[in-house]
Parts: structure tokens; sequence; C-alpha cells
């Protein structure tokens, strides 16, 4: 087997030991942050784009697409696997006889991706004898040769193994000096160097960090052989080694317990998991029936994106989604009536590929369309939906949104969730302030369990910690809690969002969808908000 | 081009040649994969890639780090080599390192199946073909995925063991929709082989589904018999399969934790008729001979008549506890009955037909409790026959209680790739009702 890899594209270890930023740093792992020259990936992606014309396409994209990835995990203040992974090749998507094709190969050779073009025009035109309307691309400009990183003060994959295998220990200790029976701790980097052309004339070279940690705590009770887990009250974020200072500025009082915002302090958050799932474990557990939900961000991120990122995606409005992830109740007849209350009027939606942080950001989609900002609620109103440039004609767009990606080289790329936050609400209120307000109530902190029907109607959620609202006061921990509502009923039933101070993000590295499944990083920013009159579940069962 | 087992030896060895570690695993893999996606009565994408995998675990004492990359050239292998090394140096002890195995003996499985291999462009426009087609005609609109794959994998490691397959696989599922939006059908199948794949028929069960689930009447949520098809039930017997761990038990972490610090090993949990085994032999859902960590795998009885036979053990916790390591199952075959899907909705008074679920998640690991909601096809029935369509419930049920509660037992299907009977099964808790179709 003949495969040339990134190495004929590096100058090898004697570059690497000239660039200072990687100094002290292992020779490997110093290779691997070193870019790929863009003029090579240039050649190669031009090489695709060629070929693909020439056999007939009219109109090409080339992904040279390098991912990187370091994971480290924890069991009980004991390392027990770190990780590192590379993958590299090319994606070539054509339309030909007005169908797409799409191929991919690890062979980066110019013989190599123009095998792959030509394979996937072939498969267009296969295709095409069953096609009822040819594909129509909104326009975009040829933006040239462009660049895009995310902002991070420190690169993860530069700082020392040591150091973060000291950070999962020290935080795992924390955990068992706090009573934990057992603590699974981890860390996950990852970097994309993407490169993107198209025969619009674009060539985009992006660097994208993410990183998500890990943490669950459990306690068990032997006599009973019950055990309660409490997992982290972080979020996967686009940051750099910064998120992990756990500095003060990112720390969020309130009530019940402590959360994160834009830095995580794990070693607190791990010493504190462990009083958690002891007050779960002896907790009452919860009486059904319908109460008032103050939602922390840490939880509410979650069912946004369920109900409100995933219903507004143009794709499955359309039905392309019908056979996996399904179709979406706010169908197109609602969104032309401009009068379908999606949620209350104090509800608004805004979708953006441009956050700070967020895990959707970038600066051209897959498609080489800018990313950007938009509305898809606005107070209360369905307005809008997530477009790609197949789809923007359908809604009389003269642009896309800027929503396509793709999880990988080797994944045609297709319309993905951009960051869908709720917009902070405009009175100044405080989380505190919102509980005081709450006669019977519970106020539900951190993600778990959730589940929801294929148009987004019925969903089920529960989350890390309950805390019983009476009279206005927290007055203890609940367990066995889940809400069950409607989505149109439950964002009309959102009567206070708590302001822009109290303004945080959740999310998700693997938001699943399309066939073969892909996964997408995607990020949601909320406040604490009030939900009226939700049915709670009690989930206790015995076997 | 697909590596053989003595190009793939040879591989394997050369890694090994570069490797300076007291131990070195090395795994390595490739393949070709093809699919296509239709919706709305029409192909949207289609496409091929190729790929290949080279990961390497090196280990100093009880010190390991891994590394990986996509590609087997020279300067690839010293690349990942020496990457693995220094991750494992850096790192500090684990005690729950375990030494790699020795050779292995490891039964032969029959996994790969020349016309999947061959599958191609215009076998799969022929597919979606005989979806879309008949899709337009009846006024139906369909959505699909057919995907086929041709791999190989092969590990080996620096104490001798060595082990090479190569497999086929190939899946096709379509749902199909009524234009007016208020019926839905699925139906799905995957093979090892091809040519036992019948596409088109599979579109027929959809088409006919969707038809006979317009306008569905609402029923009440609450405990109900249910019959489920396959389809409906493979995901959460697969969850508990997957739950099947000694070490989460012993450490009572696990829905077969028990008081006192044991686990409900040897315990009837599940309908006596219910036996539930994993064989990478059985032809007819044939597996991988060989778990991640190189242990063969044999037929093993996981419930035995209802009753919880074996437990997975990994090698540190079975030398911990002086047993032997078990791997966990990979396809499973559930067995216990006989009965026609038509029998067993003859013999049901009043129930619901469940003929897929969805989005099934974890709400309570102490009780297995699951949520998730029916989909694409739900029916009343009613003195033994499909009365109409009813609407989508939510349910909050945990496969054991499900398995407990069973009536009767259907012939098995390969569904997903396991083999799971049609069933009839009393008190399945329904808690909500969904609009969705």
């Amino acid at each position: 087997m003949r495969r040339r890899n990134f190495l004929q594209y590096t100058s090898g270890a004697a570059a690497v030991a000239a660039l200072p930023s990687f100094r002290g740093l292992d020779a490997e792992i110093a290779r691997a942050l070193t870019p790929i020259p863009s003029a090579d990936r240039k050649a190669l992606a031009d090489a695709a784009l060629t070929a693909a014309k020439s056999a007939g396409a009219t109109y090409a994209d080339a992904r040279l697409n390098r991912y990187l990835s370091q994971s480290m995990s924890a069991r009980d203040g004991r390392i027990s696997s770190v990780s590192n992974s590379e993958s590299y090749g090319c994606g070539v998507r054509v339309i030909a006889s007005g169908t797409w094709g799409f191929a991919a190969t690890n062979d980066l050779t110019p013989e190599g991706v123009a095998r792959a073009a030509r394979e996937a025009v072939a498969i267009a035109k296969a295709n095409a004898r069953l096609q009822t309307e040819p594909v129509q691309l909104a326009p975009v400009p040829g933006y040239g040769e462009v660049s895009w990183k995310t902002p991070i003060e420190k690169n993860p994959f530069e700082v020392p193994l040591s150091e973060k295998a000291d950070l999962l220990t020290a935080a795992s200790a924390a955990a068992l000096g706090a009573g934990a029976r057992f603590v699974n701790a981890s860390l996950r980097f990852v970097n994309e160097q993407r490169y993107f052309a198209s025969t619009e004339g674009t060539y985009a070279e992006q660097d994208i960090h993410r990183q998500i940690p890990g943490l669950n705590v459990t306690v068990t009770d032997s006599a009973t052989g019950r055990f309660q887990s409490r997992s982290e009250l972080s979020a996967p974020m686009g940051m750099g080694w910064e998120y992990l200072s756990g500095r003060p500025a990112g720390k969020v009082a309130g009530p019940g317990t402590s959360k994160y915002g834009t830095f995580y302090d794990m070693i607190e958050d791990a010493g504190r998991a462990p009083e958690h799932a002891k007050e779960k474990l002896a907790a009452r557990s919860v009486t059904p029936g319908k109460y008032t939900l103050v939602l922390d961000p840490s939880h509410l991120w979650l069912t946004i994106h369920e109900s409100v990122g995933h219903p507004t995606e143009l794709d499955r409005v359309l039905g392309y989604e019908a056979n996996y992830a399904g179709t979406s109740f706010a169908t197109l007849d609602k969104w032309k009536s401009k009068s379908f209350n999606y949620g209350s009027p104090i509800v608004n939606f805004v979708a953006d590929r441009t956050q700070p942080h967020s895990l959707a950001a970038a600066g051209w989609d897959d498609e080489g369309v800018k990313c950007k900002e938009w509305m898809l609620v606005k107070d209360g109103i369905l307005v809008d939906y997530q477009t790609i440039r197949d789809q923007a004609h359908v809604l009389g767009k003269k642009e896309s949104d800027g929503c396509c990606h793709a999880d990988d080289w080797a994944s045609v790329q297709f319309q993905r969730m951009p960051n869908v936050s709720l917009q902070a609400g405009k009175t100044p209120m405080t989380p505190e302030e919102m509980v005081s307000g709450v006669d019977n109530g519970i106020y539900i902190v951190g993600d778990s369990s959730y589940s929801i029907d294929q148009q987004r109607y019925n969903f089920q959620f529960s989350g890390q910690l309950f805390y019983e609202i009476k009279g206005g006061k927290i007055t203890g921990m609940l367990r066995d809690v889940a809400y069950q509502a409607n989505t149109q009923q439950f964002w009309n039933s959102c009567s206070a969002i708590c302001d822009r101070r109290d303004y945080r993000m959740g999310g998700s590295f693997n938001d699943g969808k399309g066939e073969p499944g892909q996964v997408s990083p995607v990020s949601h920013g909320c406040s604490t908000s009030r939900f009226d009159d939700i049915t709670v579940i009690n989930t206790a069962r015995k076997l | 081009m697909p590596l053989d087992e003595r190009e793939a030896r040879a591989l394997i060895e050369k890694v090994l040649g570069r490797s300076k570690a007291e131990h070195c695993e090395v795994s390595i893999s490739g393949g070709r994969t093809g699919n296509v996606r239709f919706a709305r009565n029409t192909v949207s994408t289609s496409g091929v890639t190729e790929n290949t995998s080279l990961r390497v675990t090196s280990s100093y004492g009880k010190k390991s780090g891994s590394a990986s990359a996509n590609a087997f050239d020279d300067d690839t292998i010293a690349s990942v080599v020496t990457r693995s090394e220094e991750l494992a140096q850096l790192m500090p002890e684990d005690p729950e390192w375990m030494p790699p195995l020795g050779p292995q003996e490891y039964s032969p499985t029959t996994e790969w199946f020349e016309p999947t291999s061959r599958y191609g462009a215009a076998e799969r426009a022929a597919a979606a073909a005989g979806s879309v087609l008949p899709s337009r005609e009846k006024k139906l609109i369909t959505a699909g995925f057919l995907s086929h794959s041709d791999g190989w994998n092969a590990q080996g490691n620096s104490s001798g063991l060595f082990g090479w397959r190569r497999a086929t696989g190939i899946d096709f599922s379509v749902t199909s929709r009524t234009e007016d939006g208020t019926g839905s059908g699925y139906a799905a199948r995957d093979e090892h082989d091809a040519s036992q794949l019948d596409a088109d028929a599979a579109s027929r069960i959809a088409m006919e589904k969707a038809e006979a689930s317009r306008s569905p009447r609402a029923w009440e949520p609450g405990k109900y018999t249910v019959v489920l098809e396959p389809d409906a039930s493979v995901e959460l017997i697969g969850n508990m399969m997957f739950s099947m761990d000694l070490r989460r038990a012993e450490e009572g972490r696990s829905f077969l934790a028990a008081p006192g610090g044991k686990t409900r090993m040897g315990e009837q949990l599940l309908d006596p008729r219910i036996t539930i085994v994993s064989d990478p032999a059985d032809p007819r859902t044939p597996s991988s001979p060989w778990d991640g960590s190189g242990q063969p795998r044999e037929r093993t009885v996981w419930f035995d008549k209802g009753v919880v036979a074996n437990l997975a053990c990994s090698r540190y916790w079975a030398e911990k506890t002086g047993r032997e390591p078990l791997p966990g199952p990979g396809r499973i075959q559930m067995t216990g009955g006989s009965a026609s899907l038509e029998e067993l909705i003859k013999g049901t008074e009043r129930g619901v037909l469940v003929t897929r679920m969805w989005y099934i998640r974890s709400v309570d690991p102490q009780t297995l409790l699951y949520t998730g909601l029916t989909r694409d096809g739900t029916f009343a029935i009613e003195n033994g026959r499909i009365a109409y369509a009813i609407k989508n419930f939510r349910f909050n049920e945990s496969p054991v209680a499900m398995l407990a509660n069973v009536e009767e037992l259907g012939t098995p299907l390969r569904r997903s790739g396991h083999l799971i009977p049609p069933m009839r099964v009393k008190d399945f808790t329904f808690t909500s009702l969904s609009d969705a179709v």
C-alpha cells in the first residue's frame, strides 16, 4: 500500500526545533502542531477541483483536513489512559448532472485526490436518473485565500502531559477526599486544521480548537445496593487551556451550588460532587405533579438544543432527515404565517457561528460561506430557519446562513446546527430573585437524561441536581425527577429570564445527525429561566 | 486494496520492529464504504470513502500510551510508534495495567461475502429506485439510507498475539410518509451478504405501514399489553446486554448490584422462556472472534432460561478477584418462542403494536430505566386484530421489567445485527402522548 502522508508537507523535526513556541515539547507532538504549508494543500485541492471539472462537474469543493485529538482519563485517582490520534485526508464533493456526489481518500497525492474527484462525479451521474430537480446553489462570493483561528490564550496541545495528569489526579483526590467511592475524570482536546477550496474561488484555512472536560463521581450505599452519581458542571468550550485555569472570574455564585462560566475549576467541582451525590442518595423522592421549574444554563442548554436547535434545521423541516433524526413540527406554513407562537413574547432565539468560546464558531462553513448571526425566534414568533447553499432558495433567501459542516474529511458536509441561544432577559433579574418569586417549584442544575420525539413535540429531561423550592426558598434536594412537556407549550410557559449577568453557555461535542451518522460540536447560551406549570414525573422503580 | 492475512502480519511485524518499548500492541485496519441517501422521493447524497488506521500502544512497566494515524508508510509508522512511546514514558503507572496477551486461538467466523464486496454505484442507485419509484406512484414520500462496507482489521503484539479478519456488511433502512403527514412507516434490514438483502421488500413494508398508520387516534397513556416487533425492542435489549459487567455489579453501581455488596448472578430476572447468548460463529449474525484486548470471544450464555448466567469480566478484575476473564457480548441471539408476529397479535385481546422505538436514553442506571418514544407506525390491537392506528407514546420502562413481563415469544429475526424475537409483553409503561408522526 503506497500512502503518502503529512510528513511530505513538513520539513520534519529539524524545522520543528526551529519553532520557538514548541520548545521543550515532545518532537512528535510538535511535528503534528506544525501547520501543513498552505501552498501544498492548495496544490492538492486544485488537482481535485480540476479533475472534477474535467469529468463534468459544474461545481466542486475539496476539503483537506487534518484532525488532532488528545485524550487522557483517570480512574479513582490514577491515570488510566492517554491517547493521541491524527487523521488527514481529502473529501471531494461535486455537482454533476444536477446531482450531488462525494468521495474521500487518504491517498494524498495529486493522482489520489483526482481519482476521488472522478469517482464523486461518477456517483453523481449514476444517481442523476432519480433526480427530480437539479441542485440550486445560493450565490456565494469567491473570497480568495482567507484564514480564521479559534481565539485561544494557550494551545492545549502545547501543555505538558504531566500538567494534565496533575489536574486529573488532583480533581480525583478532591472527590475521593470528600467521600466519593468512585471517580472518573477526563480531558479531551481537539484541533482541526481545516483547508477548504471550491470552484467558486475560495481557499479557506482554519485552525479550530475545542475541549471537553469530564467528571463522574459516584457514592454507594452497600446496605441497600443503591448508588448515585454526579457529573461535571462544566461545559465543552471552544477555548484553550485557559478554560481549565479555574480563574475566579469563571465562578458563578447563586442558589444551591456554585456554577461555572468561561473558566472551570475542576478540582473545586470534584470536591463538591460527593456531597451532592450523598444528598441525592438521602433526598426525598419527588411527588409527581405540576411545578414551576427554574432551570440553570448548565441544564437549559440541552432543552434549547433539542426543542429549538433541531426543529429549526431546514433539512428536517423539508424531510431530508425523515429516515433517521426525523422531521419537524416547525413547518413552513407556521413560518409563513408570521404568527406562530413558538414561545412567550420574552423568548428570543438567535443563531450564530460567531459567538466567542462557542463550539460552532468558525470563519467560513464547509462550503465557503462566511459565518454570521441571525434570529430564529423573535418576540416569541418563529421567523427563520438554518440553511445551507442548496436550501436557501426554498425560503426565498439570497444567501446561505453558513450552516454546512462535516465532522471529518471522510464525511460529506450537510446542514448542521449553529449555536442556538436564548437571549438574556431585558429586565434586571438574578437567579436568587427568580427563586424568591417561586412558591412551589424545582430548581434544576446540570444536564442528564434527555429524549424527544422525531418531530420535536414531546420531550423528557432530567438533571444532575434538583432543589425543591417552597415559598421562595430552597428547602432541600429531591431525587427521581424528570419533566415532560410539549415544545410549544413549554416555551410559551417561559415567564421570566434572568438578565445578561447570568448568561452562560453549555454545549455538546457530539450532536448526532445524518446517515452515515455524523457528530458536530455546538453551544447554546442562556440565562437562568422560569417555566410555569410543567409536568414532573417520578422515575423511581423497583426491579 | 485490502491487506490479506500475510500482508497484515508483515505490516504488524514491521511496526513491532520499530518499537523500543517493553511491550508493544498494534492494531491496523482499512476498508471501503459506500452509501446512498434518499429523501423527498429523490437521491440526496451519495459517496464512497477509503481509509486506513494504525494504532500503537507502547508500555514500560505499568506505564502505557497510545497513538494513531491513518496511513501505513514508513514515516507514519515511525511517527506513531515514537509518539506512543513518548506518551507512555511521560505517564504515571496504572495499577490496573495488564501485560499484553500471548498467542491466542480464535474460532473461525464467516464474515466476508463477495456480493457485498463488489457492491457499487449502480446497485446503490437501484436500491434507492426500489423505494423512490413506487413511492412516487403511490403518492407517498420516501426517505432512506443504504450503506455497505468491506473492511479488514488485524492486531498483534510483542508477546506473539496475532489475529486477522475481513468482514462485509450492508444496511438498508427506509421511512415512508403520507403526503398529508399523518402516516409514517419504517423498515430496516441488515446482512453480511448483499445477495441476502431484499431492499425492495423492506420498501414495500414501509409503504404499507405508512398507509395503515394514517390519521391515528389518541389512547390515554398508561400500562398496556404490547406486541413489540424486533425493530422496537432491539435497542432496549442491547442496552441491557452491554450493562452486564461483573466489576460494576460488585462495586455496587449497576442494576445487577444486590444489597450487602453482592450481585444478582444466579437470580431469575427474566421470564424463564428467555435465553440470551452471544456466539461469534452464529452463521446468521457472525461477529468478531476477539474483543478489544485480544481475548477470544466464544459462545457465552448470558441469561439461561431467564437466570443471570454470566457477567463480563475484564482481565484486571479477573486477576484481582481470582476469576477467569470473560469478554462482553458482541452480537446477541435471543430465543424462547416460535410464534409469528400475526399469531402474537391474534393472541392479544387489547394492546398496542409497537413497530419502532426512538430516542432511547437512560433515566436511572439503578433500575436500568429508559425513556423513549414509539415511532413510524403504532397500532391498536383489539380482539386479536390490528384495529386502527394510534398516536405515538413516550415510555419509561426497564428492559429487565419488559423481559420479565413477557407473555409470548416469536421466532427470532435479524435486526441491527442481533437476533431478536417479536414478543408480547404485559404492563408496558407509557407515560405521555406525542403528537409526532
